[in-house]
């Protein structure tokens, strides 16, 4: 019955073909290591965000006199409206915690190389649209930091030249934030955004599938054809379609292993994430803050303003620079060369394992600039702040420079032939 | 790789075991979803019952009180109209009041708890207009009585007891809801005696 | 790299305080299951606070049954304007009129221990002291220049910063003790202190009403995420096998 039903789906759509190319006969290097877990814990905070997005939309009244007292409806009258609520507002923080971890193993193993640069180049095309799509999300509430926000950051495309104030008024569609703003913001972050973000997510995983996952050893499981002996290879069968033109080595079915093993790690997961729903939503006001919880008055700013954390460290980049312009070029610039690495790593080994000791520390320096900049991000600007702010753009940016020239010459470790475990 | 032989057994518990566990969980998930279908504490608030004061109602008169976003009837019937109940019957579809379309204290030869006020949702049956109170004048309408409701979308007919004629589109006769005395000037509708 | 991390843990306290209060709070030591103490601040906030300040998103059945208070009694006791039992918890005062006795709009107060944190209320609450240039005759060290009256002159009395004379390096000194009330309310000082944690109380109640059943529905979630993370990982240890 079962077997007679895929028979009559398989010749109409390919089901059990792309199960197998996918999952059942994909292979996947052997020696995934904890970093691997963050992709398929992005695609499941993507579903719960957008299940729980679905349903919230069922209860918000996107209108400036019924945004905040329709969140509070939500969070009072709709039976376990809070849950779905605070499912939503963790998850959002969820998804840069985990976007943040998967670029950066990215940037561990050298994941963005040839032959991997547009794989790379989808995956930040989802970091800006999610960031988008985050900021849209903000402004819902209409609560004072969700106002006051985005007042902040709409008025920094007023920086751009001769345009810019056209442009701002253009945006909010009004002469201050308004209705009218909160409206299109609406409409773009429950539609039209997820929809740019499951089509990339898409096209993402299409990409890594046509080149192959990378790994911690950042090295090839395609050999030449016919140049592996039958006795090394795996005993499980790929599809043809990654054994035609090479032997595969090293190599294990995504399903079930890894599928199995990204159970456990779901598991601990969500340890986490429901540690946050259930026992501190707020998260000490990082993932809410607290000014949110006032309806928004456009007569009143909250006396300090912060964006939501995981923008802090681009925020901080932008007001460590004395002039409006060059602050929002130099923030831009900072996604930029992110999306760049595959062209400004210029180097051929692609795993830190097999790196110098001095791409070692610049890495290390990328990591503290970015963790010191969001802490700084989240502070008042005092003088001394914005004094460690430039130190460490300058060395955000350093990571880059350094990385271009050195990475030429790298005087790297062998590479083993094989994955090591 | 050795090829150690495989615990089949242990293998299939293990994934049974975690395909019922994960599949609970994801019944549990499911639960705030569905739930947050339920009418809301707004909802359920619009839609309390109301209290009526018949104190001022006099003979004849009918007082309209809204309740879930329906009408609700009160009619003071005179003993005339209660006269009538019993002239008409056989032109009646139900006129013991068999179909559950009232609570056990309404069903009755007069569809109500004291014999002279009537309660009722001036739904019609049909399809849902507001029939029209006659409380004179229904004998354009049907033969006998002086007093009743018309509905004057489909032309449905009901007598001052809310009982749907024969041969009318509407085929029940009128809702009489929940309701009781609170005292013997109110009285609460949508809500049973005793019930919180 | 190791001088500049040192450099910067140390600056770390001094950015943060650099955003912090400038006066101390005390702390608030709230119990939610507590119910006789979120019933006795449910009647302060509704005989004192309710007239100036809404609680705009909640509702009074709710707050009943949350309270354990039966609705009836409620009713009699907490509602004073005739509304549903299932009704907002709103009052009559309109934005404009509000505007023109106190020079701004009270703000609705559903949120306020959201937005304020319990502490900074509790100290709020006691923190009012008489001063005769402002409008109502006193001022608050927590809000300074706050437009608001000491509603609760009458339980606690009217109080004045006062100061001792201390000897310190040998020459007398004025220093500041805190707020002593004149003693002409009907409270005690220590009546008063538990009146104002009851009514904080109540509004943190206000802010979360949900807290308690979310934090239980939270160990129940976490039960489950162990039982199936156990099952998960021995799953992978089977299959894993496969690879030895």
């Amino acid at each position: 019955m079962a077997n007679k039903f895929v028979q009559w789906m398989d010749e109409r759509i390919p089901m059990t073909k792309t199960w197998n190319i996918h999952l059942a006969q994909y292979p996947a290097p052997k020696n995934f290591n904890f970093w691997y877990l963050f992709g398929v814990l992005a695609t499941l905070v993507l579903v719960n965000q957008i299940l729980t997005g679905i349903w919230l939309t069922m209860n918000y009244v996107p209108s400036a006199d019924g945004a905040f007292a329709s969140v509070e409806f939500i969070m009072r009258d709709v039976e376990y409206g809070w849950l779905l609520r605070y499912m939503h507002s963790t998850g959002a923080s969820a998804f840069f915690v985990v976007v943040y971890l998967h670029m950066f193993r990215g940037m561990m193993y050298g994941s963005y190389q040839k032959p991997r640069e547009l794989l790379w180049l989808f995956g930040m095309f989802i970091f800006l649209v999610l960031m988008a799509e985050a900021f849209m999300g903000y402004l819902l509430p209409w609560g004072q930091m969700s106002y006051w926000g985005a007042q902040v950051i709409i008025s920094l495309f007023g920086a751009i030249p001769v345009i810019g104030d056209d442009l701002t008024l253009w945006i909010r569609g009004d002469y201050v934030i308004s209705g009218a703003t909160l409206n299109r913001f609406f409409a773009l972050h429950v539609i039209a955004l997820p929809l740019v973000l499951v089509i990339l997510v898409f096209l993402h995983i299409i990409a890594l599938h046509e080149v192959g996952s990378n790994n911690p050893d950042g090295v090839s499981i395609k050999k030449p054809k016919g140049s592996v002996p039958d006795e090394e290879k795996p005993k499980f069968k790929f599809h043809e379609r990654f054994t035609k033109k090479y032997d595969i080595v090293d190599a294990i079915p995504f399903f079930p292993y890894y599928i199995v093993k990204d159970l456990f790690g779901i598991g601990v997961f969500l340890f986490f994430f429901c540690y946050v729903i259930f026992f501190n939503p707020e998260m000490g006001g990082f993932f809410l803050e607290p000014p949110n919880f006032q309806p928004a008055d456009p007569l009143k700013t909250p006396e300090h303003i912060a964006p939501v954390w995981y923008f802090t460290p681009f925020y901080a980049i932008l007001r460590a620079v004395p002039d409006k312009l060059f602050g929002v070029i130099l923030m831009f610039a900072a996604i930029v060369m992110l999306a760049l690495l595959p062209w400004i790593d210029r180097g051929k080994v692609r795993s830190i394992r097999y790196r110098t000791v001095l791409h070692k520390l610049n890495l290390i320096n990328f990591v503290i600039s970015f963790v010191v900049l969001g802490y700084l991000g989240t502070q008042p600007a005092t003088a001394l702040a914005t004094l460690f702010a430039q130190i460490f753009t300058f060395l955000y940016f350093a990571f880059f420079v350094f990385l271009f020239f050195y990475s030429r010459r790298e005087k790297t470790k062998p590479v083993p032939e094989r994955l090591t475990s | 790789m050795s090829n150690a032989p495989v615990d089949k057994g242990r293998r299939r518990f293990l994934t049974v075991a975690t395909g019922v566990v994960g599949g609970a969980g994801a019944v549990a998930v499911a639960v705030p979803f569905i739930a947050s279908w339920n009418p809301s504490a707004r909802a359920k608030n619009a839609g309390a019952p109301v209290e009526v004061n018949i104190a001022k109602a006099e003979p004849g008169q009918m007082i309209r009180v809204k309740w879930r976003g329906k009408p609700v009837w009160v009619v003071r019937r005179t003993p005339e109209m209660l006269n009538e109940l019993t002239q008409i019957e056989d032109e009646l579809r139900d006129p013991n009041s068999e179909e559950p379309q009232q609570p056990e204290y309404a069903q009755n030869k007069h569809r109500s708890i004291k014999e002279d006020f009537f309660v009722a949702v001036g739904i019609c049956t049909h399809l849902g207009c507001s029939p029209t109170y006659l409380p004179a004048g229904m004998g354009d309408h049907a033969e006998g009585i002086e007093s009743g409701f018309f509905c004057p979308c489909h032309g449905s007919k009901f007598d001052i007891a809310g009982r749907v004629f024969q041969g009318v589109p509407a085929p029940l006769n009128l809702v009489v809801p929940p309701h009781y005395y609170i005292d013997e000037n109110n009285i609460l509708v949508g809500e049973e005696k005793g019930q919180a | 790299m190791k001088n500049l991390l040192i450099a910067l843990i140390t600056l770390i306290p001094s950015l943060s305080f650099a955003a912090g209060p400038t006066v101390p709070l005390d702390e608030a030591d709230v119990d939610l299951h507590d119910k006789a103490s979120l019933q006795r601040g449910a009647q302060l906030y509704m005989n004192y606070c309710l007239g100036c300040h809404s609680l705009e998103y909640a509702r009074y059945n709710r707050m009943f049954n949350d309270l354990e208070i039966p609705e009836e009694l409620g009713q009699k006791h907490l509602q004073f304007t005739g509304e549903k039992p299932g009704d907002l918890i709103t009052n009559n005062m309109s934005a404009d009129s509000a505007g023109n006795w106190f020079g701004t709009t009270p703000p609705d107060l559903t949120n306020v221990a959201r937005v304020r944190g319990e502490d900074w209320i509790y100290t709020y609450l006691r923190s009012f002291y008489k001063d005769d240039s402002r409008p109502f005759g006193v001022n608050n060290t927590v809000f300074p220049n706050v437009g608001m009256p000491h509603v609760l002159e009458e339980l606690q009395g009217m109080p004045a910063k006062t100061y001792e004379e201390r000897r310190i390096d040998g020459e007398m000194k004025e220093v500041y003790v805190g707020i002593k009330s004149d003693g002409t309310g009907r409270m005690t000082e220590s009546e008063y202190d538990q009146a104002m944690l009851d009514l904080t109380a109540f509004l943190v109640y206000m802010g979360e009403p949900m807290l308690l059943e979310q934090k239980r529905m939270g160990w129940f979630v976490f039960g489950f995420l162990l039982v199936f993370s156990i099952l998960a990982w021995l799953l992978k240890k089977e299959f894993w096998r496969d690879l030895k």
